[in-house]
């Protein structure tokens, strides 16, 4: 037993984040934390890292017990964590960041070709194809993850918890950290993987614990059970489908038309929407797709082409002209982009349709209170106040309030930019409902994913770019992964 | 939920009230302590006086925190009040006109000069504190030009008013920082464009995206900033009736204080105008406290310069701790 947590609990003002949690972490296994958002994943890793400091219980080590640990306690007992945000500095080069603190020096030189060798070493270990002189700033997403890992393991880390590491990866970059998973295991190394993807913990786990509203719900198997079931352990109540039926048609009436579009990496785009249907835009990242969005909605300028919306040309400047218009977006990226995380969900809610709930200047705060209740019912925002920073959320939870946003605004057609990204399962049905609801009643919706899955289970026609040029266009009965993945990846 | 967490909860609600009235706590401490060393300090004149002293701040102060809430610094605050000193001065000594005219005038320029910042802030992406450094050095130069650095004097009477009038036992400079106060506490709380302030300030693209004219907001906050900067310039005029080159020197860093005891996150999104108040009085409580005292003016910068150390390394910890 590497690690065992007895009795942990843990209390935030309002929430029990962990409710008398125990857990055995055996040595060797990759042991998957599953859970929707806000079940306590994060705050028991936290535990394990010495980031909180739990009300009860006791952690052991090796044998060795704690009432509590702190960081620096935590990496001497050999724990290392992959946090969503990266601790790289993108000025410094891969091997400088991976012997962080640490450099190897000759007197009081910094000793750079001793620490790319050691970075090669670990880099060959782990068969990563990373140049240690490299700067971290340059590499993508996958890479800097990959970069991570290799502190960690050079940091002698025995056992290793990864949070969500493959949320903001392409579908090759996936492959990879599964391969470096599955090497790291074989050398011994204990990891703990938490992830809302189903596919990479069946892949990847030996075993699975499951939390909800911060309880340990039980630990199996992963050859002793399926999708359904783990499912059902997570969200308590059965999931009837994963992609809800929508009953109705798309109409003949085109609601928006891109014409021949160019601006950012975008190159001469053109494509129709019509009300009532989800149109799927799927691609590899930097393909243009985000670009494309962000033209349409005004946040980034067109060079050249025309948008018709409702038969009427438009060209707005600023996102504030497209929202007039009836054009709403829903950012890739929710903290930078979606959130106001100092401000209450209410005034979230509510900030892109202040002016028209003011009267001389003044905002209505009844009516604002209204409309944030509206939406808390609607699309069930699970929160004790609309007072409440929307930063205390879960992840899904934010979403919903960003959601609710743009709902609030009334809009025609509305733009869903990785709506799901880092959000639990039940969480995500919910949107898909709501997306469902959006076109059912005449409204249209261009979804931008790089699930696969999802954009295949929601749209009724997809288009695929690649780099920035339009490559194919499918219809429902032709969808598949590789005829999409084909046309992401032709020139 | 048990008993441990509606202990917690208690906890929590009291460093909340802590932290919204703590700036007001320190105050008040300090009242005490001052009232207890001097016995000229606790009477309803000497208070007066503190707050006569402090209303130029308090009334400058208003148009800094939107700033700071916006994200921004406004260096030209201190050469917006001397150049509407000197200029106001110069219409009604040098070419006639009447006071109620050459106020105006002056008014609308400083007004103008916190549209060029925001302007030149938002359209070119210059960062605020090189637009309005540089605003700063052109002011200063132009103030100088128009009076050649001598000072102007020998105000119509009636001007006198504005700086050293009273409403039964308040001096009208009071009045008019309490006036600017509440406007500036209305404008933040309930108008849609105050809320816009936080907003740009917390996350400027989030702000864009939600359909708000992030340009359009700066121009209003530096506009804004200049004009109560100019108000504060008249006041200062009318107190000392002469217009002086000096008079506005280093007044940005007064009031950055101020704002910044009274909790304005100077990275821009938080803050609240009662509270701005509050670190206004506490530096008048200060000076005036330590001048009763018989502290030399040496000391005061030394003492005044620890408690904005202080003050603000208290907010860092206790924001470090809450994450």
């Amino acid at each position: 037993m590497i690690l065992q947590l007895k009795n942990i609990t843990k209390t935030y003002p309002g929430v029990v984040a962990l409710d008398n949690v125990s857990l055995d972490i055996v040595e060797g296994e990759v042991h998957a934390l599953v859970g929707e958002n806000g079940a306590g994943k994060s705050t028991l890793i936290k535990t394990c890292t010495g980031a909180i400091t739990p009300d009860s219980g006791q952690i052991v080590i090796r044998g060795e017990e704690f009432t509590s640990l702190n960081p620096k306690l935590a990496e001497q007992k050999g724990i290392g964590v992959i946090y969503q945000e990266f601790n790289l500095v993108d000025e410094l080069s891969v091997a400088e960041n991976i012997f962080l603190g640490r450099a190897i020096r000759k007197g009081i030189v910094i000793d750079r070709k001793a620490m790319e060798r050691e970075a090669a070493r670990i880099f060959e270990e782990l068969e990563i194809d990373i140049d240690p002189s490299a700067l971290v700033g340059r590499l993508t997403v996958g890479y800097q993850q990959l970069v991570e890992i290799a502190k960690a393991i050079s940091q002698k880390a025995k056992l290793l918890i990864m949070d969500e590491p493959s949320a903001p990866l392409t579908q090759t970059e996936a492959q990879a950290l599964y391969a470096v998973v599955e090497k790291l295991k074989a050398a011994g190394v204990t990891i703990v993987y938490i992830s809302h993807r189903m596919d990479e913990i069946f892949r990847l786990s030996d075993r699975i614990t499951v939390l909800r509203d911060g309880q340990k719900i039980d630990t199996i198997n992963t050859a002793d059970t399926d999708l359904d079931k783990l499912v059902t352990l997570m969200v308590g109540r059965e999931l009837t489908e994963t992609y809800p039926v929508r009953n109705h048609k798309v109409s003949d009436e085109v609601l928006l038309s891109v014409n021949d579009v160019t601006g950012a990496i975008v190159r001469g785009v053109s494509l129709d929407i019509k009300r009532g249907e989800v149109l799927g835009l799927a691609g590899l990242i930097g393909s243009g797709r985000t670009e494309l969005a962000e033209i349409l909605f005004g946040y980034k300028p067109k060079t050249s082409g025309h948008v018709m919306l409702g038969g009427r040309e438009i060209s707005p400047r600023l996102p504030k002209e497209a929202i007039a218009k009836g054009i709403a977006l829903i950012p890739e990226d929710r903290k930078k982009l979606g959130a106001l995380l100092e401000r209450s969900i209410k005034e979230n809610t509510t900030i892109s349709v202040l002016e028209r709930i003011s009267r001389f200047f003044t905002v209505d705060k009844r009516e604002e209170q209204n409309i944030a209740e509206h939406y808390r019912e609607a699309i069930r925002i699970k929160t004790p106040s609309l007072d409440q920073k929307i930063k205390n959320l879960s992840g899904g939870n934010q979403q919903k309030v960003i959601i609710a946003k743009w709902l609030a605004t009334n809009p025609d057609f509305v733009i869903f930019d990785e709506p799901t990204r880092g959000i639990d399962v039940g969480a995500k049905s919910e949107i898909y409902a709501l997306v469902n609801e959006l076109v059912e009643s005449g409204k249209a919706v261009l979804m931008i994913s790089s699930e696969m899955e999802e954009v295949m289970g929601m749209s009724d026609r997809i288009i695929v770019l690649h780099e920035g040029k339009v490559t194919g266009e499918l219809a429902r009965k032709d969808f598949s992964q590789e005829a999409i993945m084909s046309f992401a990846s032709k020139n | 939920m048990n008993k441990a967490s509606s202990l917690n909860n208690a906890g929590n609600a009291g460093i909340a009230l802590a932290r919204q009235f703590g700036i007001y706590v320190v105050l008040l401490v300090l009242i005490i302590f001052f009232s207890i060393a001097s016995e000229n300090f606790l009477n309803s004149s000497n208070l007066l006086n503190v707050a006569r002293q402090v209303s130029m701040m308090g009334i400058a102060a208003v148009g800094f925190a939107f700033v700071l809430l916006l994200g921004g610094i406004d260096l030209s605050v201190g050469s917006v009040i001397t150049l509407v000193n000197i200029l106001a001065a110069w219409l009604m000594v040098n070419a006639g006109w009447n006071p109620v005219l050459a106020v105006t005038a002056a008014l609308l320029l400083s007004a103008a000069l916190g549209f060029s910042n925001g302007w030149i802030i938002a359209n070119i992406k210059m960062p605020p504190i090189i637009v309005t450094l540089a605003m700063l050095i052109i002011i200063e130069g132009v103030a100088y030009l128009i009076c050649d650095g001598l000072p102007i004097y020998g105000f119509p009477e009636s001007f006198a008013v504005i700086g050293q009038g009273y409403v039964g036992p308040i001096p009208i400079p009071v009045i008019i920082m309490i006036v600017i106060m509440a406007l500036g506490g209305f404008i933040l709380s309930k108008t849609f464009f105050g809320r816009y302030f936080y907003a740009v300030g917390g996350n400027e693209e989030a702000a864009k995206l939600s359909g708000i004219d992030v340009k359009k907001v700066k121009y209003l906050v530096y506009t804004l900033s200049g004009f109560f900067a100019g108000v504060a310039g008249i006041v200062i005029l009318s107190r000392t009736n002469s217009g002086q080159v000096l008079s506005g020197k280093g007044f940005e860093f007064d009031v950055l204080t101020a704002c910044v005891l009274g909790g304005v996150s100077v990275t821009g999104g938080v803050g609240k105008i009662s509270n701005v108040l509050a670190g206004v009085l506490i530096l008048g409580v200060l000076s005036n406290g330590l001048v009763l005292m018989d502290v030399s003016q040496f000391v005061q910068m030394v003492i005044k310069g620890a408690v904005l150390m202080i003050a603000v390394a208290l907010d860092c910890l206790q924001n470090r701790k809450s994450l």
